[in-house]
């Protein structure tokens, strides 16, 4: 039997519930998870990926080394087209296998080359272009700290505001929804709260394989308290199978479906008319918006019998304790900010919402992007959701980062996808990634890949060189979770300790570190003065940024020892606050806002007959950056398209069979899943594969306020394909569970 | 495994899927009439219909000796080889029937033809040596094994006084013959209250072995909140040597039904269900037959006789496991789930049958209702002692001249009932007699003027249990009899709780050992630890007498266990 | 509510509603266990925890047991305690403990021999390694229904593994026997989390023990797949 030399107790790394892990470790080597059984996040409940998907921080694949190209080390011209090059060995190390030219080879380095080189030339196009050719990409997954320092040295030292992560692909219809109607941007409630309710709503989210611990806490409601659960969603997830109603609408229809239920409410007298006196405004402009969204119209555009939407319309509104819970079903489309006002109007018309037990919950899908959020790595917004366009906020955080009057860009930054689209001449020419992969992330990646190849000067600071770090110029080797100290935030808005492990395997380094030694290298060759890079540790990273975003005002690390805190903590003293809204909006009011419906952008039509929508799978996380590199991908190590039983029977199409899945944008060759979990006319595809990328084939259409691209629906065709075709035909994935 | 062909299970099976899980049992037995055995797609058809997890659907399957997940042979010959056949040679027998067909116990042919297997005791030990074949009992086979009795196992009633077998060793009376049900109808013009208290002042208490006053444990379920109530018929008649209730059902079905209806009139129920053991399938057309008349007749269904009074009975099989005749695990199986017993409290009065108050009686006990209604408490009472009124079934097998069924009053000694049977056979001496069961206590012959009454009884050591009283002569050896109980139990016990799950296996180790004479220093000390352990400390009943009869026959016989 | 109960002859006020588990656990008295674990449900199986209450003929399972008004309660009789040595004996002859640390200490608390059933069939099952994440070896089990019971109603709701068997010979298995891929599992791990025995471990923890290093453990899921005929 082994004994740990330590036990060290940390925060998950992988998806928005945070669950509390204890990393048993022994020379170094993490060998096994357990996870406390009064754990108020889990109680000792993991996922697959908690428990098991540690050990992508041991690959060999890993970079632990600062990386150059050739060009850069030879001071010589960089050669023409970017070149993907991922050139590490499975032993580790890294060697040299560019086609195009020698010169793109990766070179290990020292960290002071490698850091100059970035400051140089980061340096010389701000120097050159201003600050709109310079950009970066925040980490959902990197630490609060980490987040801070990053935006505040792309702010405070290139005066720009493109900064962005992938919150943008995510829940950026919810946040901007909840910003416009609410003022909020996170759960009003905790997840936990599922256990108070009677009637709960679960809309675009497969929780069972992203939110793990928060389906099991779903079930335990519907089983043991007799709660009842609404799944409004295209496919049949395994939550249906514990669900009272299943309402299966069509993609890119959630408008329709929740202005009608809306309009029962209304229409049958079930709204609570003291909430929405005391606590909203807009009503009366909004009930007339709501009048052509009948049951019988939410239908005909949905599919979903008008009888059921009455049904759940009035299982909610009448019950004692309602939520809603969503997921990326809601957001990840066209009119992704529309489809979150849609579900707000709801609450805000039976009032269930601002007690225990109720509430609108976005469950938050990276470990760490309500905190990135938080710590303002976004284009619009700087810590704590202040605007970069008001002057108030703008002064304040020029005194705290010790910037001259009118030093801080006023001007609202470019999101992600807009960074990669502005990637050319007079636009954006040098992006900075930490942590990210838009090659597998962001939506119709043979545009992406071009973009990429336009971008003057790329960094990647990561763990693995992923699809996007391929494209890099420098490459720098950041530690994972168990080699850090920080903290994450998770969906319920709670506030957890990450900590060391072990010590950083090779030269990686943290990444706040990283981003200090860098700043200030930068800031010596801007000749400016420094805005504050000599932090003693990652707490007083924090507690600089919790000096001016109040929500966090009461958190130490003291204080989160043991448990996490879940902010708004005003004061040292503040217990911190499960339950938002209980008096009023951040706004005030709640607005009610009237919304028309829009389609989806790419409808099927004859030579794109299908409806792709994309997703996850449990044992998977993203681009696969960390989940590719583990025994997870022995678990499930190829990409399927799940297509329903009648379409594949039309089709021609078996269980196992290799088919390619072609949209106007691109094609993938994978094998089929012939499945019930997914509906008529719709097929699925999880984009964590880079050899058949789901992302190939979405569409980068926008929404106009949030600025999300639409994941959830395009058209395809699929036709049959040969063995041949598949990229590696001898892998096949065998699960039983559903 | 692909060329099963799943297309007569569904229609099969179809009347099973509203029950969901509960329908479990029924829709694998479906399944093995169609198949023979139920293999993996037939299970994960019924998993898919039933809606119940695959995993469990499995745990279901391997708990019940009677559901084969490997194929077996068209005919499936079960010999017993528990203690009255084996008096009568059926290991002999046994060993014969694998010569005849090649094979060795538990094996099938190699055309698939046949399968022999050895069985625990099949409630007809007064006909052994016996064997089921398929659903035919095959008893008193002769000692060269061509004479048997094939078919209905004949009905051997004997006894000073002929109450609740008044109707038994003549055929199945029909409902006609029976009547129709007077005493519900009687029962039916009183209130409930009056009815419990009836059977509170009778006196009657439970025939399965636990004697629990049976008017107590109706109040209780009477007075339970709720109006989702049952009533069960516990016909899982498994402990060695038992075989009263086989020919109650057998011969006069209609007084069990009518037993029931009274019972569900009295605590507010209105769904019944008769749980009746799995190596009994030749009694199953005469029940379902009986259920039928008595619908037809309007004593079972809605609105009995025009009285508002609703109540209708419902047929289920047992696979092959003792241990669901304990009354908590027979909840579990109908429930379609192992046979695992619950920790009692709670009792199931108040969380029975799906967590509702429940009225579980044995066949014998439901027996004595319509009697005790028809003639009131105080007649009924005339019979029997004060402490222990009414008439009892004793089950005589073994070295006894004319091995039966007897039905005497409260009273009559030991003596007495064995001078009814016709003594000890072959003039041998008397060496001792199992009374009670396997979960019994040997008697030896100067406890022979012993009163049969509960208090006497109890006061001798000698539990009354099921009724069994199997007779040993003087050339028996006890140590063979004592290792097939020890073996009955290993195969029986549930596996739920350590002290029966290890126990009953060490046990039977060391009573293995014994029987072949190899006894160690300390086996005395080690039977008593684990038997004591057991009787403290085990979860339900089976554990609790598991090492009632080793104890006994340590006390009795020590120098067996003695190195 | 509270109410007033003797154990060992000590007088208790307790909270109406606890288990004399807790209650005796609170007050100082140690009752051991083995099959109760805080994130189950109490089954009471193994029986280590009973303890004799004045009034009734068998011993109680305190873990399940309500402490109630005037209850008489002994933890360490002499019935109790030839009950616990007695199936810690029988344990021992039954599975490999090596790994069960809480259940060797109380085998030495109570003096047990090892060696008591010298003719004792042992389970004695391969270890099954059928999936990226964890081993099973029953060997070790001592069903304790841990693992089943938080595969289903007690925390996963998944269902892979249930009972095969019975009464002595049950052992923990899936449908049919398949792989653990096969099944419903979604190798959430949870079950390896309550083990008590190390019959369930993560594999990466089992490697080591077997004497692989963590170099060559870091390089094994590195491959592809092979393929499987359909």
């Amino acid at each position: 039997m082994i004994k740990p030399d330590r036990i060290v107790t940390t925060t998950c790394p992988y998806c928005g519930v945070g669950c509390t892990l204890q990393l048993h470790v022994q020379d170094d080597f993490i060998y096994k998870v357990t996870s406390p059984f009064d754990s108020p996040v889990n109680h000792g409940n993991l996922c697959v990926k908690g428990r098991f998907g540690y050990d992508f921080v041991y690959h060999p694949k890993r970079v632990t080394t600062p990386l150059a190209r050739r060009y850069l080390l030879e001071g010589k011209p960089k050669p023409a087209g970017r070149e993907q090059v991922f050139a590490i060995s499975m032993d580790g190390n890294p060697i040299s296998n560019s086609q195009i030219s020698s010169l793109w080879d990766w070179i290990p380095t020292d960290w002071d080359t490698a850091l100059n080189l970035i400051a140089d030339n980061l340096v010389r196009i701000y120097q050159r272009d201003g600050s709109d050719a310079m950009a970066v990409y925040c980490c959902a997954k990197a630490t609060n700290e980490d987040n801070y320092l990053l935006q505040k040295m792309y702010r405070a030292l290139f005066r720009t505001n493109n900064v962005d992560h992938c919150t943008r692909l995510c829940h950026a219809g919810s946040v901007v929804a909840l910003q416009q109607a609410i003022g909020s941007s996170a759960m009003s409630n905790t997840a936990s709260q599922v256990m108070l309710n009677d009637v709960f709503i679960v809309t675009g989210s497969n929780t069972s394989e992203n939110h793990p611990i928060i389906a099991l806490q779903m079930k335990e409601a519907v089983r043991q308290n007799g709660a009842k659960m609404i799944v409004i969603d295209p496919r049949r997830i395994e939550l249906v199978d514990f669900a009272e109603m299943w309402l299966p609408l069509k993609p890119g229809t959630n408008v329709p479906v929740f202005s009608a239920m809306a309009h029962v409410i209304v229409k049958e007298n079930l709204i609570n008319h003291e909430f929405i006196a005391n606590r909203t405004e807009g009503f009366t402009d909004f009930i007339e918006s709501l009048e052509k969204f009948t049951p019988e119209y939410a239908e005909e555009i949905s599919g979903v019998p008008a009888e059921d939407i009455r049904k759940a319309a009035r299982l909610y509104a009448n019950a004692k304790n309602g939520a809603i819970y969503w997921g990326m079903g809601i957001s990840q489309l066209s009119h992704g900010t529309a489809s979150a006002l849609a579900l707000i109007h709801l609450a805000f018309l039976t009032g269930h919402i601002g007690r225990d037990g109720t509430g609108l919950n976005p469950l938050r899908g990276q470990n760490n992007v309500q905190g990135a959020s938080d710590m303002g790595a976004m284009p619009f917004h700087y810590p704590g959701y202040m605007r970069v366009d008001n002057e108030d906020n703008a002064q304040k955080w020029e005194k705290t980062w010790n910037i001259e009057p009118n030093g801080l860009s006023r001007k609202l930054g470019l999101t992600t996808t807009e960074i990669l689209s502005h990637a050319h001449e007079g636009g954006v020419r040098a992006l900075y990634i930490m942590g990210e992969n838009p090659m597998m992330s962001e939506p119709n990646l043979n545009v992406t890949r071009e973009h990429m190849k336009e971008l003057e000067f790329i960094v990647s600071q990561d763990i693995f060189i992923n699809e996007s770090g391929a494209f890099a110029d420098v490459f720098l080797p950041a530690t994972p979770f168990a080699e850090k100290e920080g903290t994450f935030s998770n969906t319920d808005r709670r506030v957890q300790r990450v900590r060391v492990a072990q010590p950083p395997r090779g030269q990686a380094r943290p990444d706040w570190e990283i981003i200090c030694d860098l700043a200030l290298r930068i800031e010596s060759q801007l000749g400016r003065e420094t805005v504050k890079w000599d932090y003693s540790g990652p707490e007083e990273v924090l507690r600089e940024m919790a000096s001016v975003n109040q929500d966090y005002a009461g958190i130490t690390y003291d204080r989160i020892d043991k448990v996490g805190l879940i902010y708004p903590v005003p004061d040292l003293n503040h217990p911190g606050t499960p339950t938002l809204f209980t008096e009023s909006f951040p706004r005030g009011r709640g607005k009610f806002i009237p919304l028309d419906y829009v389609p989806v952008m790419e409808e099927p039509d004859d030579e794109y007959p299908f409806i792709l929508t994309t997703g996850r799978v449990l044992e998977h996380w993203h681009g696969g950056t960390m989940t590719r590199n583990s025994a997870l991908n022995e678990a499930y190590p190829e990409a399927r398209v799940d297509i329903h039983p009648a379409d594949a029977e039309m089709h021609g199409i078996r269980n196992g069979d290799p088919v390619k899945v072609q949209s106007r944008r691109g094609e993938v060759v994978l094998r089929a899943t012939v499945t019930e979990k997914t509906s008529v006319g719709v097929v699925f595809i999880p984009f964590h594969f880079a050899e058949a990328a789901a992302n190939l084939l979405t569409n980068d259409v926008l929404d106009p306020q949030a600025l999300i691209p639409e994941f959830k629906a395009c058209a395809v065709q699929v036709f049959p394909a040969r063995e041949d075709d598949l990229a590696n035909p001898e892998v096949e994935v065998h699960r039983g569970r559903y | 495994m692909s060329d099963i062909d799943l297309a007569p299970l569904i229609p099969a099976i179809s009347s099973y899927i509203p029950m969901g899980r509960s329908g479990l049992l029924p829709a694998l037995h479906a399944a093995q009439k169609i198949y023979g055995w139920i293999s993996e797609p037939v299970a994960a058809q019924i998993s898919r219909s039933l809606n119940v997890p695959l995993a469990d659907v499995h745990g279901v399957i391997e708990f019940y000796s009677l559901f084969y997940n490997e194929p077996i042979g068209k005919k499936v010959i079960r010999v017993c080889t528990d203690q009255a056949c084996a008096l009568k040679g059926a290991d002999g027998l046994l060993r014969h029937i694998c010569g005849h067909y090649d094979i060795q116990t538990g094996q099938t042919t190699r055309d698939g033809a046949v399968t022999v297997e050895a069985s625990p005791c099949l409630g007809l030990c007064e006909l052994a040596p016996a064997a089921l074949v398929d659903a035919d009992a095959e008893t008193n086979i002769s000692s060269d094994f061509h004479h048997y009795d094939l078919g209905r196992p004949k009905s051997i009633v004997g006894g000073s006084i002929r109450l609740l077998t008044a109707s038994c060793g003549n055929g199945t009376t029909s409902l006609g013959q029976y009547g129709k049900y007077p005493a519900l109808a009687r029962a039916l013009g009183k209130k409930p209250e009056e009815i419990v208290n009836e059977i509170k002042a009778s006196g009657l208490v439970g025939r399965g072995g636990a004697a629990f006053p049976t008017g107590i444990k109706w109040e209780g379920a009477a007075k339970a909140p709720g109006t989702e109530k049952y009533v069960i018929c516990n016909a899982d008649e498994s402990e060695p040597g038992t075989f009263k209730d086989r020919i109650l059902l057998l011969d006069d079905p209609h007084r069990t039904l009518e037993g029931m209806a009274i019972a569900a009139y009295a605590i507010g129920a209105s769904q019944g269900y008769l749980y009746i053991r799995g190596e009994y399938p030749y009694i199953l057309p005469v029940l379902e037959t009986a259920l039928n008349e008595a619908r037809e007749a309007n004593m079972l269904g809605e609105n009995i006789l025009g009285s508002g009074f609703s109540f209708d009975i419902e047929l289920r099989v047992g696979a092959g496991a003792y241990i669901c005749g304990e009354e908590t695990a027979l909840f579990e199986s109908i429930e379609g789930k192992r046979g695992f017993p619950r920790v009692k409290p709670p009792f199931p009065t108040t969380h029975g049958l799906f967590g509702k108050p429940t009225v579980i009686n044995n066949v014998e006990t439901l027996g004595n209702v319509p009697l005790i209604i028809a003639q009131g408490s105080v007649e009924y009472r005339k019979i029997g002692t004060e402490k222990s009124p009414g008439a009892k079934l004793f089950c005589v097998s073994g070295d006894v001249s004319k091995p039966g069924l007897y039905e005497v009053p409260f009273g009559v000694t030991l003596r007495e009932l064995l001078a009814m049977a016709g003594g000890v056979a072959r003039e041998k001496k008397l060496e001792s007699v199992l009374f009670g069961g396997a979960a019994g206590a040997f008697a030896t012959p100067d406890q022979l003027d012993v009163k049969m009454t509960f208090e006497d009884l109890r006061a001798a050591g000698l539990p009354l249990g099921s009724g069994v009283v199997m007779v040993f002569d003087e050339t028996r050896d006890m140590r063979d009899v004592l290792k097939r109980l020890g073996h009955f139990f290993a195969h029986e016990s549930c596996g739920k709780c350590y002290p029966c799950q290890m126990g009953t296996q060490r046990q039977m180790e060391i009573l293995d050992r014994i029987s072949q004479g190899k006894v160690i220093t300390g086996d005395l000390i080690r039977l008593q630890d684990v038997g004591w352990t057991m009787t403290d400390a085990s979860l339900c009943g089976l554990g609790q007498t598991a090492a009632s009869a080793v104890l006994s026959a340590i006390k009795l016989w020590p120098g067996m266990f003695n190195a | 509510m509270t109410i007033t109960l003797t154990i060992d002859g000590q007088e208790i006020t307790a909270e109406q509603g606890k288990t004399l588990l807790d209650v005796a656990r609170e007050n100082g008295k140690d009752v051991p266990t083995i099959c109760f674990h805080e994130a189950t449900t109490a089954n009471g199986l193994c029986r280590m925890c009973v303890v004799e209450v004045e009034g009734m003929r068998v011993l109680q399972p305190a873990c399940i047991v309500e402490a109630a008004n005037n209850m008489k309660v002994q933890t360490r009789s002499e019935k109790v305690i030839r009950a616990r040595k007695t199936i810690l004996e029988m344990l021992a002859s039954t599975m490999d403990l090596s790994e069960a640390a809480e259940v060797q200490t109380m085998m030495s608390e109570y003096g047990v021999d090892i060696n008591r059933f010298p003719d004792a069939e042992r389970r004695e099952v391969q270890v099954k390694d059928d999936n990226p994440m964890y081993v099973r070896d029953y060997s070790k089990c001592l069903l304790c229904w841990r693992c089943v019971q938080v595969c289903a109603d007690d925390a996963q709701y998944t269902y892979a593994i249930n009972f095969e068997g019975r009464g002595y010979e049950t052992q923990i298995g899936t449908f049919f026997d398949k792989a653990i891929p096969e099944t419903t599992c979604v190798l959430c791990g949870q079950c390896v989390g309550v083990c008590p025995t190390g019959a369930l471990k993560p594999k990466r923890e089992f490697l080591l023990e077997q004497g692989m290093s963590p170099q060559e453990i870091s390089v094994l899921n590195t491959g592809r797949k092979r393929r499987r005929d359909r």
